[in-house]
């Protein structure tokens, strides 16, 4: 992996509604998808214990497997995405399958810091609007969502403008390209020094 | 820091937190923060160090890592050779994977079926790696146990292991705090497990986002070492990365003599730093809570996240009593999930599985509690009970008091140590549909296996369970 990643500044998507509150990474991704050393191919795995039968066929029920969803780049879910486990694997297998961004009106912690290192952005949302969005009128149109990194907005289907946090470290990496690790590693005097004093 | 002037009082957070300050935040930048010890697992490591080997990195201290095998190592019995045969490719696979990056970055590995192999959350305290005032970091949420000494540690991604790997640094933003005090005295029959499921059952699975947790009041310090780590090995099923108790002379003891302990002039120069470590009178916590001890009793969970959590002897909620949409149609698919109705009592209500095992309850203290349960009775007829040792020194222990004679005549499993069905990607699970009363951390949809359907308890109750081949309340068994 190079020193810089793939900015992350917009998302504009149609978007899918996973109406289920507190989605754990157990969800996202089972752990008898996680007997692997590399990251790739996780994408399939999404959500498998919903998205397929016990023959491994699509339930054409689940949100994922109908028309609709095909090609969105924005999940808007239920209430505190992403608790449980630490397994990197959620946000790989969200974006393996495609995802760039997950909406929700609270993240756990530890997914929130890991999606922001794979450039998925978890956008937090207030519960009102969060409400509109997991109940807006299709009308035939797939409703579309912009997501903006630099000015923190999501613009909603009709044009309204909702601004969302994000740390501010966070938010330079994904404009910018920055890696973490990178950024660290430019640290090493500071950590020597550290090391110095507490042996 | 030793600054002599006076300072505002601190939380034991703040603490161990300022005391790892490489480079302090700054409003465009996190800190970075020296982490003392990285605990490595199999799961979550081989990615983190396929970017070291892309990068040319080498790991920086390999000293302060230490790495063991866990979660996909299978639990069954040794052959006759002393060995454990691992039957699936890719967790097979894996493994060999840790191995060859321990060996290629000079990292200390318990391998499996070694002398100190077991649980991470396991190992790091019985080795005394664990101690106060540490950070301490390992791809697994359920690092928070080892804040039960009064060290800050959570768990991190894959992403952040490969930070710590290179750097021995990890890029945060300091959380806030909240006190988690803990009223009055446990009741017989009601154990460490108890309250940390009321404490999630009270703030919900995501009350403590954002936030350490500091577990503080009469009924925590009456706690015994092993207790405080199943109460802060839960921290994260209620959202808080870390929980934390303040170390005091039950910990020292617990640490005093631990191969990895400090010794002579170093152990006494530590004492003195650890004993420092408590929150300052007059510290503040930008939240609290409070629950009362005296007033528990043994809890179960009957949805599918752990703070869907009640007293064993209370009727199941009913989802109409819930105002709030959200939280009404969140419970009804639980309920539907563990195909449980409404108004209903668990006690009675049929099980096929029970485990005593997992980071948060398979230390010695738990299998005695298992065992004095067991002794002399039998496990009912149609259930399977698993009792999976944390470590290969709990299970020698065990064996050592004659604790596996007592499983294994009542009729349970009495299995090699690993994390087993609390993850149940190891080859231990149940089939889908069935219903296991669990020691663990985790009743999420499918956790122990695809459909599988899981409440949450305490060893005594767990055991008490098995005896009866229904939910049962130890205390009913055992006169407490």
């Amino acid at each position: 992996m190079p020193d810089t990643i793939t900015p992350v500044r917009t998302v504009e998507s149609p978007y899918v509604v996973l109406d289920a509150q507190n989605v754990d990474t157990d969800q996202i991704i089972p752990a008898r998808f996680l007997k692997v050393t590399d990251r790739a191919g996780l994408g399939d795995a999404l959500f498998a214990d919903w998205r397929y039968d016990e023959s491994g066929s699509p339930r054409p029920d689940f949100v994922l497997n109908r028309p609709e969803a095909r090609g969105a780049e924005i999940l808007v879910a239920g209430h505190n995405f992403g608790c449980g486990s630490s397994r990197e694997h959620a946000p790989w297998a969200l974006r393996g399958y495609g995802f760039r961004a997950v909406v929700s009106t609270r993240f756990a912690d530890i997914f929130h810091s890991n999606a922001l290192k794979n450039g998925l952005l978890p956008v937090t949302i207030p519960a009102d609007v969060h409400e509109r969005l997991m109940s807006w009128p299709a009308n035939g149109v797939r409703p579309t969502l912009k997501i903006d990194v630099a000015s923190q907005t999501l613009t909603l289907p009709d044009g309204t403008e909702v601004r969302f946090p994000i740390e501010s470290f966070a938010k330079h990496c994904l404009l910018e390209g920055v890696d973490e690790l990178g950024y660290l590693l430019n640290a090493g005097g500071e950590i020597a020094a550290y090391e110095e004093v507490h042996p | 820091m030793t600054s002599e002037s006076p300072r505002a009082p601190r939380t034991l957070f703040e603490k161990v937190w300022d005391d790892h300050i490489v480079r302090p935040a700054t409003e465009s930048t996190p800190a970075v923060l020296y982490i003392d010890l990285h605990l490595v697992h199999e799961v979550t490591s081989p990615q983190a160090f396929t970017v070291l080997r892309e990068r040319g990195l080498r790991v920086r201290r390999p000293d302060r890592t230490v790495a063991t095998m866990d979660h996909s190592t299978p639990t069954t019995p040794r052959d006759q050779h002393g060995r454990i045969a691992i039957g699936d490719a890719l967790a097979a696979a894996q493994l060999a994977q840790l191995e060859r990056n321990c060996r290629d970055f000079g990292i200390e590995l318990h391998e499996l079926g070694a002398e100190q192999q077991g649980i991470v959350h396991v190992i790091g305290p019985e080795l005394g790696l664990t101690r106060p005032g540490m950070t301490i970091v390992c791809g697994d949420s359920h690092t928070s146990t080892h804040g039960a000494f009064g060290a800050l540690a959570f768990g991190i991604g894959t992403s952040e292991v490969g930070h710590v790997l290179a750097t021995q640094c990890l890029l945060q933003r300091r959380p806030k705090t909240m006190e988690v005090r803990v009223e009055g005295a446990l009741r017989p029959g009601v154990t460490a497990k108890d309250i940390i499921l009321a404490v999630i059952a009270k703030i919900g699975i995501g009350g403590g986002t954002g936030h350490v947790m500091e577990y503080t009041g009469p009924a925590i310090r009456a706690l015994g070492m092993e207790e405080r780590m199943t109460v802060c090995n839960m921290s994260i099923e209620g959202g808080a990365r870390a929980g934390m108790i303040a170390p005091d002379d039950v910990t020292f003891e617990y640490v005093a003599g631990r191969p990895r302990a400090p010794r002579g002039a170093a152990w006494d120069a530590a004492l003195e730093r650890w004993r420092g470590l408590p929150t300052d009178e007059g510290a503040s916590y930008d939240r609290s809570v409070t629950i009362s001890a005296s007033e528990l009793a043994p809890m179960i969970t009957y949805g599918t996240n752990p703070g869907m959590g009640m007293r064993i002897d209370a009727p199941v909620p009913r989802p109409d009593s819930l105002s709030d949409g959200s939280e009404r149609a969140a419970l009804e698919k639980a309920l539907r999930y563990m195909d449980i109705n409404p108004g209903e009592r668990l006690l009675g209500r049929r099980v096929d599985v029970v485990f005593v095992g997992s980071c948060t309850n398979s230390r010695i203290s738990d299998l005695r509690l298992a065992a004095g349960v067991l002794r002399g009775r039998k496990v009912a007829p149609g259930v399977r009970m698993l009792v999976v040792p944390g470590s290969q020194q709990v299970k020698r222990q065990a064996e050592a008091e004659g604790l596996h004679t007592v499983f294994r005549e009542a009729g349970a499993e009495w299995r090699e140590a690993g994390c087993s069905m609390c993850i149940a990607m190891n080859g231990d699970s149940l089939a889908p549909g069935q219903y296991a009363v669990s020691t663990s951390n985790r009743n999420f949809e499918g956790r122990q296996g695809k459909g599988s359907r899981t409440f949450l308890a305490s060893p005594l109750t767990a055991a008490a369970s098995a005896v009866r081949g229904a939910i049962a309340d130890a205390r009913e068994l055992t006169n407490a």
